[in-house]
């Protein structure tokens, strides 16, 4: 949404640990409850952005130290966007196969992305595919 | 006596009951610890009946939903059953757009799913 102004924003840089993102996350639930989002919006955004930074910290750096997470969380009052890049080599998502296919239920991985695309409004990954831009229109009132 | 440090288990009969101590199950170092003690209960206890409560939680992952995945297929390899119940509407809402309501044997409360073994 150009122009569109913003009411608060936070932006960090996190190291390819596991719980590096707990913080951030913490930070952006905070705001979204101090604003009376509904738990299900609640929900939805923390759903997705667990998904996606441990995405970027295992799948995207693999773990690796010397790399790190961007992670960019902007909101306004009916709208949330995340923005969140890893120094990895980037993946082309259409390549992820659907896990509630047949052949695939039964595989213990591959369900974070179709998580965060069902929950949030809007999910697209950069042509490298390292950043993951996601936006949640808000529903509900608390 | 077995510790365990993720969950809480009680034997109802013949069916191992768990309940998680966990309400948010997001950690990796948790999920990776829990998968091991629910592991256990199947390869090391040979349980052949478990039931998973999971009154108590509030959030969990796709890494959690991973382990659960791979316990039922330990489960149905070693010939048990393992059944799910006390799930809240949030959280059945993950199981169901991931289909994995029809992967599990999902039901309302303890008492239907101990009946149901």
């Amino acid at each position: 949404m150009p122009n569109e102004s913003w009411a608060w924003l936070i932006e960090k840089v996190i190291p390819s640990q596991r719980g590096a993102g707990r913080q951030i996350i913490d930070e952006v639930l905070a705001r979204l409850q101090h604003h009376q989002w509904g738990s299900h919006d609640v929900f939805s955004v923390q759903l997705a952005l667990e998904e996606a930074i441990v995405n970027a910290i295992r799948h995207g750096n693999r773990m690796d130290a010397s790399k790190q997470v961007h992670v960019v969380c902007k909101m306004s009052p009916q709208r949330i966007f995340i923005e969140i890049t890893d120094e990895g080599p980037g993946f082309d998502p259409e390549q992820v196969p659907d896990p509630t296919d047949d052949e695939h239920l039964e595989c213990p991985g591959g369900r974070g992305i179709m998580l965060m695309r069902s929950y949030m409004s809007r999910v697209e990954y950069n042509e490298t595919g390292n950043t993951v831009v996601m936006e949640k229109e808000r529903t509900d009132l608390a | 006596m077995v510790v365990h440090r993720r969950m809480q288990v009680s034997e109802v009969g013949d069916v191992s009951v768990v309940r998680f101590v966990d309400r948010k199950i997001l950690d990796e170092a948790n999920i990776q610890e829990l998968g091991q003690e629910l592991f256990q209960l199947v390869e090391d206890d040979k349980r052949k009946k478990i039931l998973l409560n999971f009154v108590s939680v509030e959030f969990l992952s796709s890494a959690a939903l991973g382990k659960l995945i791979t316990l039922d297929k330990k489960v149905k390899a070693h010939g048990g059953r393992l059944k799910l119940s006390n799930i809240r509407p949030e959280i059945y809402e993950v199981f169901a757009i991931t289909k994995l309501n029809k992967l599990f044997d999902i039901k309302d409360d303890e008492a239907d799913a101990l009946a149901a073994f």
